[in-house]
């Protein structure tokens, strides 16, 4: 029965099953709606609402909504990609995002989700909030200048690693991550390489000490197909194909860097 | 070497077992742990990571979201200025300004010997008896230069607040108005004698006859309320009061709580009765923290009389107790699930809904949230019948509202009328003068201008939690715009990007106006933020978050006026105003210190 369900998106038939909410079935269905908190592996978190659709005239975040029979779904409008354009300028005057001298351009998801919905300018004054690096760890590296509060890595080390190496602290503008250790210092938890919260982060917060600029700028994930076409973003896959991370054998650790 | 933790196990094991090494009571934990250094030390952190099983990227992340939990040093003495727009009427800022050169600190850094802390707060719920503040979370009203000045003096002496004199703290109910809810004394546990007379299911038939709605403001029928969660499949149902009465300019809940508690516990008792709960919480502000021993008093009161407890008057089936959870200075809180939120200990972040609490409460259980005047009216509905309630006020808004009164008047303060009445009504009750505008329901509701005092209070017309803000024609309009935007940018809990980013956008655009750089450029810019805020927040504190603006801009546009310097857009960053820091550091603030500025 819950087979032959199915809504409309964009005047496309999209079929759904129980429990699904829109945006799984339309990246089921090979149809891309922008996204950033959103990863398929996760439970869905509904905070960042760049994948906010009208369903049946009502917008509402598609990561969290689910599908009714027969419901029309609007997805690729301008007025709703206008609205996401805002949003991703939000999230860009709201940290410290420098692209042309980031290890993650090329690779990072709010990057590529601003050139595929054509955001030519940050539009707004930026915040320029003061947000110290974490260099202790050996192995990674952490740069809250880029962080989006996706809380991708809270629940990856929470729910996948069993961890709670992440967590959120303060509220509104206020809010940070924050790892979990007396000190502050990632250096002092028991973060690894290998956890899922290592690789996770749609941004270069959680970056690969030792491994930057690899792939030189131009042949990474979304240099070759904008986000749109590319069916499982970088951050999305631990140590895929195109993750440059990966391209390179460990490093030998060393200590505090 | 010890364990550092073992030196605040003395302290902290005592609140543990109090609550039963419960980790959902984390918020309660906190605020518990917190008197015994006025901050939550880090190796405290430590010692309940360990008892609670929890993660200490857990503890510091809901410490960090409530803004009365502070996990550095604060003082001995925390004084907070309650920050509502009739504070700043009164005065506050110049008696803050003050304190602050009185005992040499700066607003919101701790003073160099660490003795304390001077720092502005949402409003506290005392418009009609300020300016107010806190200390250590006690409330003191009506500040004036001399209390100000005699308070400096206590802290200077280092003399604890509970030895500081009664008369600061003595607040006032102020009710100048009384209605069938505020006008009658039912002897405490006849409303339950009469349930258990006429049985849980013909009191719910009565409730839904009286079309009784909820009283925070969205006016959801309590009746259906009941009987969803009543029909919700659960293991255990809950009955939650909310006394989180966050929104500026709204402290009816104060007075009822203060002077109507019997009547507020025994409308929870009722509801419990009915949806067969068994537990039940009050979730009380933080900022009504002095409220907290008389209410438990009240509870343990209700038990020696056999209307709170086991076999509540003698039904061996009728289980029910309350407890009390106190906030910790966040509004957003009030949003329901929020609350349910921090009930369980957590951060304060509204949850995805459907579901809704009804079916997935607290610990995803069926559970009720109703307003504390929801469940006072419920005990007169239940004493009095549906019916009667019904034929009180108009046709879609049954009963009285408690209005709090407070602003530009004579006499503010609570005024219990039938809905439907008219504004213009309420202002010449008040006493009311040369009014330019009233903002009803807070910041969230509506700004209405002298055209529109014929409209009504009820919910098809002009629906309230209560707040009734009166300005007079001396005020700018765009001030209380402004203290209301920066509310927002304050409580916005951050989870979502269109209100975390977008009330702080708007706080800038209206600081950059008020700096004289407006355009009508910003104009549309508020629009269009204020149309992607309605379209895609999380809840309805970015829902409402422009309303401030866009009320104000519609109805006293000449306020926006004389701010608009320019006709073509200029930037907000101001060079000369950018080099301040640089000339506190210096020290200097002569004309060498500043640029040339040619628009002077």
């Amino acid at each position: 029965m819950s087979q032959s369900n199915t809504f409309t998106l964009d005047g496309k038939t999209i079929p759904y099953s129980e429990g699904q909410t829109i945006i799984q079935a339309a990246m089921a269905a090979g149809e891309y709606i922008p996204h950033l908190c959103f990863n398929p592996e996760f439970k869905p978190h509904g905070s960042c609402k760049l994948c906010t659709v009208k369903a049946n005239g009502r917008q509402t975040a598609s990561c969290t909504q689910h599908p009714a029979p027969d419901m029309v779904v609007e997805s690729d409008t301008k007025e709703i990609n206008d609205e996401r354009r805002t949003l991703l300028q939000m999230l860009f005057v709201e940290g410290n995002h420098f692209c042309p001298s980031c290890e993650k351009s090329g690779n990072c998801q709010l990057q590529a989700t601003a050139y595929q919905l054509n955001m030519m300018s940050p539009h707004f004054d930026q915040f320029f909030p003061d947000r110290p690096l974490d260099a202790s760890h050996p192995d990674y590296l952490l740069d809250f200048n880029r962080c989006i509060l996706c809380s991708l890595c809270v629940r990856a080390s929470r729910d996948v690693d069993g961890k709670n190496v992440f967590a959120l602290s303060g509220r509104g503008i206020k809010s940070h991550l924050i790892v979990n250790a007396k000190s502050g210092r990632l250096a002092d938890t028991n973060f690894s390489g290998d956890d899922k919260a290592a690789h996770v982060c749609p941004v270069g917060v959680i970056l690969k000490k030792r491994v930057g600029f690899a792939i030189p700028i131009g042949s990474r994930s979304f240099d070759e197909q904008p986000i749109s076409a590319t069916p499982h973003p970088q951050g999305a896959c631990p140590v895929g194909p195109r993750s440059n991370a990966a391209t390179l054998p460990p490093h030998p650790t060393v200590k505090d860097a | 070497m010890l364990n550092q933790a073992d030196t605040h196990a003395g302290y902290l094991d005592p609140i543990l077992i109090r609550h039963r090494h419960n980790a959902n009571d984390l918020l309660q934990i906190l605020i518990a742990a917190q008197d015994h250094y006025g901050y939550i030390h880090s190796d405290a952190i430590d010692h309940l990571s360990g008892q609670l099983g929890l993660p200490r990227s857990k503890i510091e992340g809901v410490s960090g979201f409530y803004s009365f939990l502070h996990l550095q040093a604060s003082g001995e003495y925390r004084v907070l200025f309650s920050d509502n727009i009739t504070d700043r009427m009164l005065g506050n800022m110049d008696l803050m300004q003050s304190l602050c050169s009185q005992l040499w600190v700066e607003p919101g850094k701790v003073s160099e010997d660490g003795l304390l802390s001077i720092n502005t707060t949402s409003c506290t719920g005392l418009c009609d008896q300020g300016p107010a503040l806190l200390v250590n979370n006690i409330a003191i009203n009506r500040l004036t230069q001399e209390r100000v000045n005699a308070i400096g003096e206590l802290i200077r002496e280092r003399l604890p607040v509970s030895a500081w004199p009664a008369m600061f703290f003595a607040i006032e109910d102020n009710i100048r108005r009384r209605d069938v809810l505020l006008g009658s004394h039912p002897k405490p546990g006849s409303a339950l004698a009469a349930l258990l007379q006429q049985g849980a299911a013909e009191t719910l038939q009565q409730i839904k006859i009286s079309k009784l709605r909820g009283r925070g403001g969205a006016g959801f029928s309590t009746g259906s309320k009941w009987e969803l969660c009543r029909d919700a499949p659960g293991e255990q149902h809950y009955v939650v009061c909310n006394a989180d009465e966050g929104e500026p300019g709204t402290f009816k809940d104060r007075v009822l709580l203060n002077s109507y508690a019997d009547r507020v516990f025994e409308g929870m008792t009722l509801c419990a009765r009915i949806i067969g709960a068994t537990r039940g919480f009050l979730y009380l502000r933080g900022e009504y923290r002095y409220l907290l021993e008389h209410l438990q008093a009240v509870l343990q009161h209700r038990r020696q009389q056999n209307l709170l407890g086991d076999a509540i008057l003698g039904q061996a089936d009728f289980n029910f107790d309350i407890e009390i959870h106190l906030g910790a200075g966040a509004y957003i809180c009030g949003e329901e699930s929020a609350l349910i939120e921090s009930l369980e200990g957590k951060r304060g972040t509204p949850r995805n809904r459907p579901p809704f609490p009804v079916t997935h409460g607290y610990l995803n259980q069926p559970t009720v949230v109703n307003n504390v005047e929801t469940f006072a009216a419920t005990c007169l509905i239940c004493l009095q019948g549906g019916a009667w309630y019904a034929g009180i006020g108009t046709e879609t808004s049954s009963g009285t509202k408690i209005l709090s009164v407070s602003g530009d008047c004579e006499r503010p303060g609570l005024y219990e009328y039938p809905f439907g009445v008219t504004v213009s009504q309420v202002l010449s009750d008040c006493g009311a003068k040369d009014t330019q505008a009233v903002q009803i329901s807070g910041p969230s509701g509506v700004c209405i201008a002298p055209d529109e005092f014929n409209r009504r209070i009820a919910f098809e017309d002009l629906p309230t939690a209560g707040a009734f803000m009166v300005f007079d024609r001396s005020r700018d309009m765009f001030e209380v715009a402004r203290n209301f935007v920066h509310f927002f940018k304050h409580e916005s809990c951050g989870f979502c990007t269109p209100c975390r980013v977008g009330t702080s956008l708007l706080s800038n655009m209206m600081d950059k106006l008020s700096h004289g750089h407006g355009s009508p450029y910003d104009f549309a810019e508020i629009e269009k933020l204020n149309v992607l805020l309605q379209s895609t927040s999380h809840c309805g504190l970015g829902h409402s978050a422009c309303n401030p603006v866009l009320d104000t801009i519609a109805r006293f546009r000449p306020a926006y006026d004389k701010r608009l310097a320019h006709k073509e857009f200029v930037p907000a960053f101001d060079l000369d105003r950018a080099l301040s820091q640089a000339r506190q550091m210096t020290g200097r603030d002569d004309t060498g210190a500043h640029l040339e500025r040619s628009h002077e």
